[in-house]
């Protein structure tokens, strides 16, 4: 993988909320093809990093790239046109849009509509469940269909970095078994990924690497295998005694 | 606990008075409309004239209602200035229409007439539209992320800004609009008395918020306005360029309501710097009434509170030998939004009024 070219990069960046310092000199990278887990505590500033990187929070000092073409300054749109695209915390779904409403609007950047048929076709065979539900309003869907609906319809972008912030929150095991399936699935087919969990011992299941961040800062990077065994991540984040 | 009870018992004082009203409301109704046609004194005549007069100034409102709906529907903010544009569309309608009066064309034959209608719906449309942006661009963006009141003052800023800026330019009096003489004439049926002008307009609020209807239902662009509505940072995680569909929001219902200045100009033959104030309350008031941030709410509000305002002073007043009852249309608007909120707080179509947010 270390030989493999940058597909993400960010660089040193610190990002405030008015006067709350939530990334204090964050850095991390994403190599072509390669899954790339970022775990943390609640509150660790996991979230901020996948919205400083999409542009919704724009760092005050630092930068972000992609493909080493600075996104920092990028309106957010412009960025997912660019390719890099995130399932937010909570699906966010749009509750009153059908399912098949919201994977229209994640292939919004998509100009061709053949191709964003194309990619809807492709959406409901990787979930045929969404299939079932295309004319139902995303609101009255499960937790389960509606995590399957945040992913299809990021992918309906063709993203070529994909940032998902904790895909099993709130999920019953056999459905978080699942979404760690498709992400390996996803991870086989070649995407670029960045996933960011609280569950650390699923996510270092499927990562390449794996950055431990606390307080807005990483403290921690190595393979996924060797943070499996590392004493520290064992005690804090696997729950091992 | 003594203080918990103390709210019990105001909890239940108001419970009591507003069922105490709802009833009341309820027998003023019913008994008063009993009492109406009982009498017999207004005979089916009446009424269909009524219910016409309702049926127009009620396409009016709904037009203009949906201007503040779809704003509030993605800015959650009451965009008091619309009243304004609307009126601009007017005066934008009306000096299309005094031109092409001079040129011969406005009356020339009916063909002429409906064309010309047209263009002064087109021209008050874009014009009203390219005043509405300026106002976004100018007035709220800046503001967008600001606490909530404070656009709203700045829409109250704007709203005198564009009423006195017109004023000073136009003077106070008062402008006839031109007449187009075939809006006059009876439609050549026999059991109602209905002028093409009233055709006109209910067919011209139709087919704009069939259109509209289409355009948010079954278009992308449209679909990401209601996308943006419920959640602009998701929506912009989709590549769905978020000032874009406010600014399209703000377009589309400008439009419309220009194009609704000039058929109120048709109805009531005159304009001025003031007149887009009291249709744009009524308008507001209707959107309220649908349930605000609903689009198909806003078009039954207008309807609705059209066919209040002309029918109900007659129907529900009448029996009771109330004087003056014309006068009355204008505080029955009002009444009946007091009353709405009351039976229905999120009104006729709406789901809660504000906090729907996932
Ligand atoms: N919109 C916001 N306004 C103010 N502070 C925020 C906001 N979002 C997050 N924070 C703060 O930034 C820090 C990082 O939050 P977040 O990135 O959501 O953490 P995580 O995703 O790791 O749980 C926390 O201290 C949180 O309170
Ligand atoms: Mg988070």
């Amino acid at each position: 993988m270390a030989d493999a070219a940058v597909a993400l990069e960010v660089q040193d960046v610190h990002t405030f909320y008015g006067n709350i310092h939530a990334l204090k000199g964050l850095s991390l990278t994403v190599a072509e093809g390669e899954i790339v887990t970022l775990i943390g505590a609640n509150g660790a500033g996991k979230t901020t990093t996948l919205n400083t990187i999409c542009g919704l929070v724009p760092p005050r000092e630092g930068q972000v790239r992609l493909s080493g073409q600075d996104l920092t300054g990028v309106p957010p749109h412009q960025i997912v046109a660019r390719g890099v695209v995130q399932v937010p915390e909570g699906r966010r779904v749009f509750a009153r849009l059908t399912t098949e409403e919201n994977l229209q609007m994640g292939g919004y950047t998509v100009r061709d509509q053949a191709v964003a048929r194309a990619g809807i076709d492709r959406a409901y065979q990787m979930f045929p469940r969404l299939k079932e539900r295309r004319h139902q309003v995303a609101g009255t869907l499960s937790g389960g269909e509606q995590q399957m609906l945040a992913i299809g319809r990021a992918l309906m972008a063709e993203p070529r970095v994909l940032l998902l912030d904790e895909p099993s929150m709130g999920l019953a095991p056999v459905l978080v078994e699942g979404i760690f399936e498709t992400i390996d699935r996803l991870h086989q087919a070649g995407t670029t990924i960045l996933l960011v969990e609280q569950n650390a011992r699923m996510a270092l299941q499927v990562a390449d690497r794996g950055y431990v961040i606390e307080t807005g800062k990483i403290v921690l990077a190595d393979s996924a295998a060797s943070l499996r065994e590392n004493p520290m991540i064992q005690k804090v984040y696997l729950g091992v005694a | 606990m003594q203080v918990r009870l103390a709210d019990r018992v105001t909890d239940l004082a108001i419970a009591t008075f507003l069922w105490a009203f709802r009833i009341s409301v309820v027998l003023i109704v019913v008994v008063g409309s009993f009492l109406t046609l009982s009498s017999g004194k207004y005979g089916l005549e009446t009424w269909t004239g009524l219910v016409i007069t309702g049926l127009t100034t009620g396409s009016v409102y709904a037009l203009v209602a949906l201007g503040y709906t779809m704003v509030y529907g993605i800015l959650r903010m009451i965009n008091f200035a619309h009243g304004d544009i609307f009126m601009i569309g007017g005066f934008a309608g009306y000096f299309a229409g005094l031109a092409l009066s001079r040129l011969g064309f406005l009356n020339a034959n009916a063909i002429a007439s409906l064309i010309s209608i047209m263009i002064m719906m087109v021209v008050a449309g874009v014009f009203a539209l390219v005043v509405a942006l300026l106002v976004e661009r100018i007035a709220y963006r800046p503001l967008r992320n600001a606490p909530r009141l404070i656009p709203l003052i700045s829409a109250f800023g704007a709203s005198y800004f564009l009423e006195y800026s017109v004023k000073g330019w136009a003077g106070p009096g008062v402008y006839a609009f031109p007449d187009v003489a075939v809006l006059d004439q009876l439609v050549p049926i026999d059991f109602v008395r209905i002028k093409w002008l009233d055709v006109l307009v209910v067919i011209a609020a139709l087919v704009m918020m069939a259109g509209l209807y289409f355009f948010v239902m079954r278009t992308k662009v449209g679909t990401a306005i209601r996308a943006v509505s419920e959640d602009k940072a998701t929506a912009a995680l989709m590549g769905i360029d978020v000032d874009r569909a406010i600014v399209t929001t703000f377009a589309v219902g400008a439009a419309m309501a220009g194009a609704a200045g000039v058929l109120f100009g048709l109805m009531f033959r005159q304009i001025n710097y003031f007149s887009g104030f009291e249709p744009g309350l009524k308008a507001f008031t209707a959107a309220v009434l649908g349930g605000i941030g609903n689009i198909p709410g806003a078009m039954l509000g207008g309807l609705f509170l059209g066919q209040v305002e002309a029918v109900g002073p007659q129907l529900f007043l009448d029996g009771f030998g109330v004087p003056g009852l014309a006068g009355l249309a204008k505080a029955v608007g009002f009444t009946m939004l007091v009353l709405i909120l009351v039976f229905r707080p999120s009104g006729l179509l709406g789901e809660r009024i504000s906090g729907t947010r996932a």
